[in-house]
């Protein structure tokens, strides 16, 4: 019993640590005078690789999430009545949720574990050390721009990941299951508005944009530097941003749509 | 900061140095003069690479100055530390070089990091350095395309780019063929009178050391054991440094970690 709760009380303050570290890092990588125009090719390359290589995964997912949304949606509104209000189910359940949250966890799951595993590598051979050993600040040089990609790439994703899925939508419940395309859209406009829903939408993804990338930076940069070490702060990546990302927007959903 | 050229460049005093609950370094200094090639050889495990880093500032000692050019590293802030990086360089054991960069654009990193220099002008320097190390053929290559002593002696063409006035070497001959031990043993030599380097070589392989150091340090047991010239070494009457140049497995420095009695604990699992 009482070994558990120093347990309790070692991982307690092991998390509290960590989170004293990812935070020390993150001020460290964006305090300062911003050089976007230096290391702007920096920042480009890492915005293609963690935004645009994580599309074919983001389009194909956005694409199937839409048109299961309308098989399912229109099932059960049909036994109302209901389907031309497929539209705005398809829409509000993207736009609000299934956008911010299922882009976060594919992106966790695709360039997240990539960045962990990155950065520990680097750690691993040695380059952050001995790029500090050439005046080279590897939280400016090696974290800030990934740090960048990260925020500005995931909210444009899902954005990408909505329209995508409400075309999906579109395909499955205009298309093939027959219900009447301009109801589809006028219902949508109807009943989505833009700053309760589309706004609302975006800022959790920013949110999770922001937890997802910091998590992922802060596992690979205090990774053992061993392979056991970065495997496993590979899988901690994915498992603890996913969620984070759960938990965050249970908080965000009370806060936006609770009242 | 004015500072005399026949103070040692590097100086290290009354250092103390523990991780966790073990001393590392206790109470050792050493001087490393300017222009010259200074060894410091001792048993793996000993916390040599610990040494560099601490004269890098990438650790910060338990007590003791190490003073670079007059100012003490330690106790620099962070600007100062990355200006006083400037002039030095760190060979790292493996190399680390960038992976995702060919050897060009690793040699180039450091002096676009730095300058403001045209492009023209940085390939000229890059060749320069890649010249001198032998690889200027090899510059379009990524490092995963290199061999093990090539990769070495990239990044000594990437540590010397922007000429530092001090050179620090990890291992640099540890899992080198013949070959390129030889070939990296000349470099260090040849490179520190060329240029006018300070170099500390951290390694444990005797005969390569002895053979291009002006001085030499021998540590064991966290302090100096003993040091002097290769020559003076050599005659040095301490049992611990003549069992290390000799390379006997047993001596003043056990075979055997430090452990409970060994008859004892076998008892242990019969009770």
């Amino acid at each position: 019993m009482l070994k558990q709760i120093q347990q309790l009380g070692a991982n307690t303050l092991g998390t509290l640590q960590g989170l004293g570290r990812a935070t020390l890092m993150l001020f460290g990588a964006l305090w300062g005078r911003p050089r976007p125009l230096k290391n702007w090719h920096l920042y480009m390359k890492q915005i293609y690789v963690v935004g645009v290589l994580s599309l074919l995964i983001i389009l194909v997912s956005g694409l199937f999430i839409g048109m299961v949304l309308a098989l399912q949606g229109y099932t059960v509104l049909a036994k109302f009545g209901a389907e031309q209000m497929l539209g705005p189910l398809v829409a509000l359940s993207l736009l609000r949720e299934l956008g911010p949250v299922v882009t976060a966890l594919l992106f966790a799951g695709r360039a997240g574990s990539a960045l962990t595993a990155e950065i520990g590598l680097m750690k691993a051979t040695e380059q952050l050390s001995s790029m500090e050993m050439m005046a080279v600040d590897p939280l400016r040089r090696v974290i800030a721009p990934r740090f960048w990609a990260g925020v500005i790439s995931m909210p444009l994703l899902a954005l990408i990941f909505n329209a995508v899925g409400i075309l999906g939508g579109h395909l499955v419940g205009v298309d093939w299951l027959g219900v009447d395309g301009g109801g589809y859209w006028s219902a949508m406009q109807a009943n989505v508005d833009f700053q309760q829903d589309v706004v609302n939408g975006v800022i959790k993804s920013i949110v999770f944009a922001f937890v997802v990338t910091v998590i992922a930076l802060h596992k690979g940069f205090d990774a053992v530097p061993t392979s056991e070490g970065i495997s496993q702060a590979t899988t901690q990546t994915v498992v603890t941003a996913s969620l984070a990302v759960l938990g965050f927007d249970f908080v965000l959903t009370a806060v936006m749509f609770g009242g | 900061m004015e500072f005399g050229l026949d103070k040692p460049l590097v100086d290290i005093q009354n250092l103390t140095f523990r991780r966790g609950e073990r001393v590392i370094y206790d109470d050792m200094s050493m001087q490393f003069q300017r222009g010259k090639v200074t060894a410091i050889m001792g048993p793996s495990g000993i916390g040599k690479t610990t040494l560099l880093r601490l004269i890098g500032g990438q650790l910060k000692p338990d007590s003791g100055k190490i003073l670079f050019e007059g100012a003490d590293i330690p106790s620099l802030n962070r600007q100062e530390l990355y200006q006083a990086r400037k002039k030095m360089s760190m060979l790292f054991q493996s190399g680390a070089l960038f992976t995702e960069m060919s050897v060009f654009d690793n040699v180039a990193f450091p002096i676009r990091e730095h300058t403001r220099l045209p492009e023209a002008i940085i390939r000229t320097m890059v060749l320069m350095k890649l010249e001198a190390v032998g690889l200027r053929g090899a510059r379009d290559l990524m490092p995963a395309e290199l061999s093990g002593g090539m990769a070495r002696r990239a990044a000594l063409a990437r540590a010397i780019a922007l000429d530092p006035q001090l050179i620090m070497y990890d291992e640099p001959f540890a899992g080198q063929d013949p070959i390129s031990m030889g070939v990296i043993v000349r470099l260090i030599r040849s490179l520190n009178d060329a240029l006018g380097l300070t170099s500390i070589v951290v390694s444990h392989d005797v005969a390569e050391v002895m053979s291009i150091a002006d001085y030499v340090y021998v540590v064991a047991e966290r302090r100096v054991i003993g040091h002097g010239t290769p020559e003076q070494l050599r005659q040095h009457e301490s049992p611990l440094v003549q069992q290390f140049l000799q390379g006997q497995a047993d001596g003043p420095v056990p075979f055997h970690f430090k452990a409970a009695d060994y008859a004892t604990e076998l008892m242990e699992l019969s009770r």
